[in-house]
């Protein structure tokens, strides 16, 4: 039976949507993603902090990670925000074939960005880069900041990012012959951020591709759970806790909860590597539209 | 280890403290971001000083309720603190830690304290909201009247110069350098 149903509303899928019905379906579920991500950590996220709690050995780390526990805690219980900076709104949508890609699917998602920012409210962060006017809801020009790639269902994730740890990233253009420099460029970007970006933090390493595209897989390899490291992976985030940067910028073993990689091909020539820095409320969430 | 509990107005008191003492601060805070230094080092500062604390904080005010009310970082307001010390401020509170110019400012007179970034909600949880000023400069920037019921915080920077963050900066580089540049 189940099959069968399944099997119906694949077909239906494959049907183009159309009218404000799905489009508020697109901003409803993008709202409901928001909210998802501003209250609850994803389980990964919240396991390691708490891995990094059993494992800190100095009493004020682990202080720090027991207020950061608490608070995850309570903000769920409240059913509010984990912080003050909100953050400004990434968006990843999956767009199955059957879904146009269109200015108004576009608006939708912003129309759902506001829409959160009323109802949960979030602090209005997104201003005009030079006037530095505020526009109140979250969205302006180029923001919501939105990726798009090809699905199997219209899925919207949401990855909110404050600006404390998105102010401490970097991007190099390092020399084909300097893959060794990799870690070291990964470590002295935490080095200079030191207790700023709200450690303990992730951080999203992005290699290759082009100089635009590196910062994108850096931000994009945030999406991925925490609670796996590749050796490679594990080996950048040893070298960052080896500087005992520690919970907060006080001291401590855990400076990084992890280090998520991601790569792409990239010019002979070239060897583009970023690093996508977030603090310990790593958000994300994702809902599907139905329609 | 049991904190150590405070209550402002502070007094001579915070001069026994050391960096990496854990406290407790109950009594009235004073929030305070860019814009309301800049005012109060023109217009003068509008409460009682003298063993006062300052928040570095822009809080999330929902009519009479505070519902997020975690650290801003401190280092921006590196520069504009002086004057406060100067007055008699004895603690600021805040994330990250602040310059060593600021470390010197408090040497002999006060603290500073790291209260955990992020946890808006946990400290929203120790707050009773008691009043405003410069309710002009926006929610963020305004001066909120704050009471705090026990609020944890580590002292980031003593008054005789001791700078935890200082020495973890210091170890993370020297950490760093054996690495990387032997």
């Amino acid at each position: 039976m189940e099959i069968i149903i399944e099997f119906i509303s694949s077909l239906l899928m494959m049907l183009p949507p159309s009218g404000k019905e799905f489009l508020a379906a697109v901003s409803d579920a993008t709202c409901r993603a928001i909210r998802e991500a501003e209250i609850r950590l994803p389980p990964d996220v919240v396991a390691a902090i708490r891995e990094a709690a059993r494992n800190e050995t100095s009493d004020i780390a682990r202080q720090e990670l027991g207020h950061i526990l608490e608070n995850i805690a309570l903000a769920g219980h409240l059913g509010v925000p984990i912080c003050q900076d909100t953050g400004v709104p990434v968006v990843y949508l999956t767009v199955p074939p059957a879904v146009p890609v269109t200015a108004d699917l576009m608006e939708a998602v912003a129309e759902g960005v506001r829409k959160a920012t009323r109802e949960i409210p979030l602090r209005p962060n997104a201003v005009l880069p030079l006037e530095r006017v505020n526009s109140g809801d979250n969205t302006g020009p180029g923001m919501p900041a939105v990726h798009i790639r090809p699905g199997r269902r219209l899925e919207i994730t949401v990855l909110p990012k404050g600006a404390g740890a998105e102010n401490m990233s970097r991007l190099a253009m390092l020399l084909p012959t300097e893959q060794d420099r990799i870690p070291l460029f990964v470590a002295e970007t935490m080095l200079i951020a030191g207790g700023r970006p709200c450690p303990p933090v992730v951080l999203g390493v992005g290699i290759g591709g082009t100089f635009d595209g590196v910062a994108a897989l850096a931000k994009e390899a945030l999406l991925e759970p925490i609670d796996t490291m590749e050796p490679f992976e594990q080996e950048l985030c040893d070298a960052v806790n080896a500087l005992g940067i520690g919970p907060m910028g006080l001291g401590g073993k855990t400076t990084a909860l992890a280090v998520k990689v991601k790569t792409a091909s990239c010019h002979t020539a070239s060897l583009p590597v970023a690093v996508n820095v977030q603090c310990w409320a790593a958000r994300r969430a994702t809902r599907e539209v139905i329609w | 280890m049991n904190p150590i509990d405070l209550k402002t107005p502070l007094s001579r008191e915070v001069l026994d403290l050391r960096a990496g003492d854990q406290v407790t601060l109950s009594g009235t805070v004073y929030t305070a971001r860019d814009e309301a230094h800049l005012r109060m080092m023109e217009d003068g500062i509008p409460f009682d000083p003298e063993g006062a604390a300052v928040y570095h904080c822009g809080p999330v005010i929902s009519g009479s309720r505070i519902i997020a009310a975690g650290p801003t970082t401190s280092a921006r307001l590196n520069r504009l603190t002086g004057f406060l010390l100067d007055a008699g401020v004895r603690a600021l509170i805040g994330k990250g830690g602040m310059s060593s110019q600021v470390a010197d400012q408090l040497s002999g007179r006060g603290v500073y304290l790291a209260l955990t970034g992020g946890c808006a909600v946990l400290a929203a949880s120790r707050m009773t909201l008691r009043g405003v000023y410069y309710e002009d400069l926006g929610m963020a920037e305004a001066i909120w009247i704050i009471e705090l019921d026990r609020l944890p915080l580590v002292v980031g920077i003593d008054s005789h110069g001791g700078d935890l963050f200082g020495t973890v900066a210091q170890e993370a580089n020297l950490q760093f350098d054996r690495r990387y540049t032997m």
